[in-house]
């Protein structure tokens, strides 16, 4: 099936991506560690952009843009060349944000994502390194405040801004690739998705009949989704009025789910780029072949290797390996148990009971999923006590064997299930006719009444096999 | 005092007495001075003479006084750029080159007086007033580090420190009769210098003699990390100290003396080159074919840097601040307030030449030129050890005289700025006096051969007496 893309969507988005897993900010030695510090306590005369201090280029950070550059399949630029970017604007501590502008660090990749219609690729235009500003903070709302107070802790952090070709053609589909992409990234180990304004996404969008709509603010990927469905469906209701859709910058403003328009074409700054007379380009070119060496594996490859190593299902293997944490904690599970049950356990079940509770896989050890698949096993403990176990780790807490033991969850003996069915079938007369006449259903009667009597500790399966055999004598 | 003094007749003075008389005796001499070339003095002079005292004169400049242009950060000491947007600033730290100083022991003085963040070359737009020339104090000191050459011409400094964008350390050395060196771009680290145009800017020395600028440069030159444009190459400038000049190929570039050039000036600088050749040195014409297109160029790039280089001075972090309904409006007045006009218009120009559709023509269009006029010199410097000319085409002019004229003012940097743009090393040695007042002999080297240029002005100072002249607040 071919997905038609009937109104003509195109959507390509910039995304900010913060490396906050680097130790250093972007031109300076200041530490990245500020997310639960006062603010203004990780600035330095750099960082602060004090009169007189100069930047000197992080290596790690041209390390991370070039490992991430082709991780996304991209090319490498010769040499580096920053930019100044010319704007007032408080949180901008020398009144120019440093960045590139016609070199980028790499250009030209793509990435893979699950589109409408199976496999779809979006192309990477460039991605570009950059500072982050400072921030702004108020007293309370923005109205009431009596003044703006400014934390340049994140002043100086070390950005990379990944621009995509306009190849997407659904909100699901920009979810999709922002999803990848911070997959992708994560398993670089350059960034931690979890920290706060760590990845922003500004959203370009175009339907057929109109001009290119900027949105901007946008800080979570189910806030970007939300931000092009609702731009989509305005743009659309505009068009159908005779109304046009003109090439604007709008804001998104999450707490209602609209954009709202910032400015025109006419009202664009100038940002007067130019060569940045403080730092002399470096050249970089020869790096990428120590870098392509050092990359780690990748989500696809990952997940291909899962399938054949593993055995385990496509299903499996790709919720796996969404998540790098996941990836790894299934690894550590499957090297000591069964790994297709390992594949089930973790993919499906663990993974479920995480994502109801919005816990991480961090809140689970490897060694109560190991013990707990080996229970179920052994068939010392029942599948669905095995479910009740997780549960309860999660909630109250506790060591598996001290759950089944406080819970009584251990299977019982063969005898006392063979002793239920018995009784089971002389107590139930009416049912065993039934049965034997051919009604099936109750057969799941006598099943539960077996279950009852060992008070659920049978398994349900078993109960069953043993009521037909029982029956057929 | 008021005496000019080398840094070794210092050291003299201070092992007859202590470095900390020796300091109390410049402090009272800054005291009574009326060039106005210090901004403010320091208030931990006295301390750090006494702790040079007590170090025993360990370190190169051990107890030696040094006076800073007021665009160098110094920690603890305000560094305002001589401009009401800086009033009040202090930096928290130092610049690499008061590290240096402070490591080898010297004593800092005070700030000198400048042009408003080094934009200009008389000294007379600094929020400060003008500083007067020792010679005549009706006249400007040049700039735009004015302030560093007087106070050495008057005896308030024995040594100082400038900074040199297009001329403005070898203009001031120049009109105040004292030596001035601007390094090869990247042989002094610029951090802390507040920029004004930092693609062509250096930090350079000025002195009574030309032994004090290379013991000035063995400090504070050098590789720093913390400036990536800073080079990494090991050089000892005292090592250059010859009298020997012998077989020395000097170029004279024509064009450094065009139209407006001063009489006496001319004589002067031709009355040197005649002195190199009885010294044993042979000279000869060279052409640098693009001299004339090098001014516009230069000051379309320093503006177009300055133009964001003067972004971050908003009323936000530092300096005064003038209200407004909102952030932009209160930057925008505190900045209208606050910077002076050549600064101002500086800055216009600079976002001009910068913006989207003129760049072409003006900015990118300079940095060819800027190209071209760096061919000129290696093209000349190829055949030729060093080049000569005059530094200023003429002597110190009258305050008030051009100020209100900015495009003259813009015309007398014609002879300093090619060496910014191609950033090679040039420095400027007293060569006689026109009417009474000082001519600079401008001697020009290849990049990192700032030895050739120290080993010629040494030599032309061992064999002349114009380093003896004095100007009339010393005598």
């Amino acid at each position: 099936m071919v997905y038609d893309n009937p109104d003509g969507v195109m959507i390509g988005l910039e995304v900010h991506v913060q490396l906050n897993k680097l130790n250093t900010k972007m031109f300076c030695g200041c530490s990245t560690k500020y997310h639960d510090a006062e603010p203004n306590t990780h600035v330095c005369p750099v960082c602060l952009g004090l009169p007189g201090a100069l930047p000197v280029i992080n290596r790690k950070s041209v390390e991370a843009a070039m490992k991430i550059g082709l991780a996304l399949n991209c090319e490498i630029v010769e040499q580096t060349q920053f930019h100044r970017k010319n704007y007032y604007y408080p949180d901008l501590p020398k009144g120019f944000q440093t960045t590139q502008y016609d070199f980028p660090i790499v250009s030209g990749g793509k990435v893979v994502i699950e589109g409408e219609d199976g496999e779809h690729v979006v192309r990477i235009t460039r991605a570009h390194m950059e500072e982050d500003p400072g921030r702004l903070m108020h007293m309370g709302t923005i109205e009431k405040s009596k003044g703006t107070l400014i934390d340049y802790n994140r002043s100086g952090m070390s950005l990379i801004e990944i621009v995509s070709e306009p190849d997407m053609r659904s909100p699901k589909e920009a979810r999709r690739y922002l999803d990848k992409l911070r997959n992708i990234l994560e398993y670089l180990d350059v960034f931690d998705g979890s920290l706060e304004g760590s990845m922003r996404v500004d959203s370009n969008v175009s339907i057929m009949g109109g001009q290119r709509v900027e949105v901007k603010n946008i800080s979570s990927h189910k806030g970007a989704e939300r931000a092009i469905l609702f731009e989509i469906m305005r743009q659309k209701n505009l068009l159908r009025r005779g109304g046009k859709v003109v090439l604007e910058t709008r804001h998104f403003d999450e707490a209602r789910g609209v954009t709202i328009s910032m400015r025109t074409k006419e009202e664009e700054h100038d940002y007067r780029y130019f060569p940045e007379p403080d730092l002399v380009p470096m050249r970089v070119s020869d790096w990428g072949p120590a870098i392509q060496e050092s990359l780690p594996e990748l989500p696809d490859t990952k997940r291909e290797r899962f399938i054949s190593q593993y055995g385990i299902t496509g299903m499996h293997a790709k919720a796996l390996t969404s998540d790098i944490r996941v990836a790894d904690f299934f690894e550590i599970v499957a090297s000591k148990a069964d790994p297709r049950a390992a594949g089930t356990w973790v993919a499906d079940v663990l993974r479920g009971e995480l994502n109801y509770r919005n816990l991480a896989i961090t809140s689970f050890t490897t060694e109560d999923i190991i013990e707990i698949i080996g229970l179920v096993v052994e068939e010392k403990i029942t599948e669905k006590s095995a479910v009740d176990v997780i549960r309860t780790i999660l909630d109250v807490g506790g060591s598996p064997m001290d759950v089944v033991k406080e819970k009584g969850l251990l299977k019982v003996e063969g005898d006392i299930v063979t002793q239920a069915v018995s009784e089971s079938i002389v107590e139930n007369e009416e049912a065993v006719q039934d049965y034997l006449g051919g009604t099936e259903k109750s057969l799941n009667f006598l099943v539960g009444q077996v279950m009852k009597k060992t008070k659920g500790r049978a398994d349900a399966r078993q109960a069953r096999e043993l009521l037909i055999a029982a029956l057929k004598d | 005092m008021a005496e000019w003094l080398s840094i070794s007749d210092v050291r003299k003075k201070i092992s007859e007495s202590s470095a900390e008389e020796v300091t109390a005796a410049y402090l009272e001499t800054i005291g009574q001075s009326r060039i106005n070339g210090y901004t403010c003095t320091y208030d931990g002079a006295l301390e750090m003479a006494k702790q040079a005292d007590k170090g025993e004169g360990e370190g190169l400049l051990a107890g030696v006084p040094i006076a800073i242009k007021d665009n160098i950060s110094t920690k603890g000491l305000a560094t305002t750029c001589s401009s009401k947007i800086l009033e009040g600033y202090v930096p928290p730290y130092d610049a690499h080159v008061i590290e240096r100083l402070k490591a080898e022991g010297a004593v800092i003085l005070g700030k000198t007086n400048m042009d408003e963040f080094a934009m200009g070359t008389s000294t007379e737009s600094s929020c400060y007033g003008v500083t007067m020339n020792p010679w005549d104090l009706e006249r400007v000191p040049g700039g735009s580090s004015g302030g560093s050459a007087a106070v050495v011409a008057a005896g308030e400094a024995p040594i100082s420190l400038g900074s040199d964008t297009g001329g403005s350390v070898r203009c001031p050395a120049a009109f105040c009769g004292v030596v001035g060196l601007k390094p090869t771009y990247g042989a002094v680290s610029r951090y802390g210098l507040i920029s004004y145009a930092n693609s062509l800017e250096q930090i350079g020395p000025m002195a009574t003699c030309v032994g004090d600028i290379a013991t000035v440069m063995d400090v504070i030159g050098g590789y720093d990390p913390r400036d990536s444009t800073s080079i990494n190459r090991e050089i000892s400038y005292r090592d250059a100290l010859v009298d020997d000049v012998k077989g020395l190929k000097v170029g004279v570039p024509e064009e450094y003396f065009g139209e407006g050039v001063d009489g006496g000036v001319e004589k002067a600088v031709w009355d040197a080159i005649s002195k190199y050749e009885e010294m044993g040195a042979t000279w000869e014409k060279v052409s640098m074919p693009n001299t004339k297109y090098a001014l516009a160029a230069y000051y379309t790039i320093a503006m177009s840097e300055a133009s964001s280089n003067l972004a971050r001075f908003d009323g936000t972090r530092y300096g005064p601040r003038n209200d407004g309904e909102n952030w932009h409006v209160m930057a925008s007045r505190t900045r209208a307030e606050y910077f002076g006009k050549e600064v101002q218009r500086r800055v216009l120009l600079g976002t001009y030449a910068l913006s989207a559709g003129y760049q072409d023509k003006y900015y990118l269009k300079a940095l060819k030129v800027r190209t071209l006029v760096k061919q000129d010199f290696e093209k000349a410097l190829s055949n030729v050890d060093v080049l000569m000319g005059p530094t200023m085409p003429m002597p110190a002019f009258r305050i008030g005289e051009k100020i209100e004229d900015p495009l003259s003012l813009y015309l007398t940097d014609v002879n300093t700025v090619p060496m910014n743009l191609a950033g090679v090393p040039c420095i400027s040695v007293p060569c006689g006096l026109s009417d009474g007042l000082p001519v600079g002999l401008q001697i020009i080297g290849k990049q990192f051969d700032e030895a050739t240029i120290i080993r010629s002005a040494y030599a032309f100072e061992q064999n002349t007496d114009h380093n003896k002249a004095r100007p009339a607040e010393v005598i």
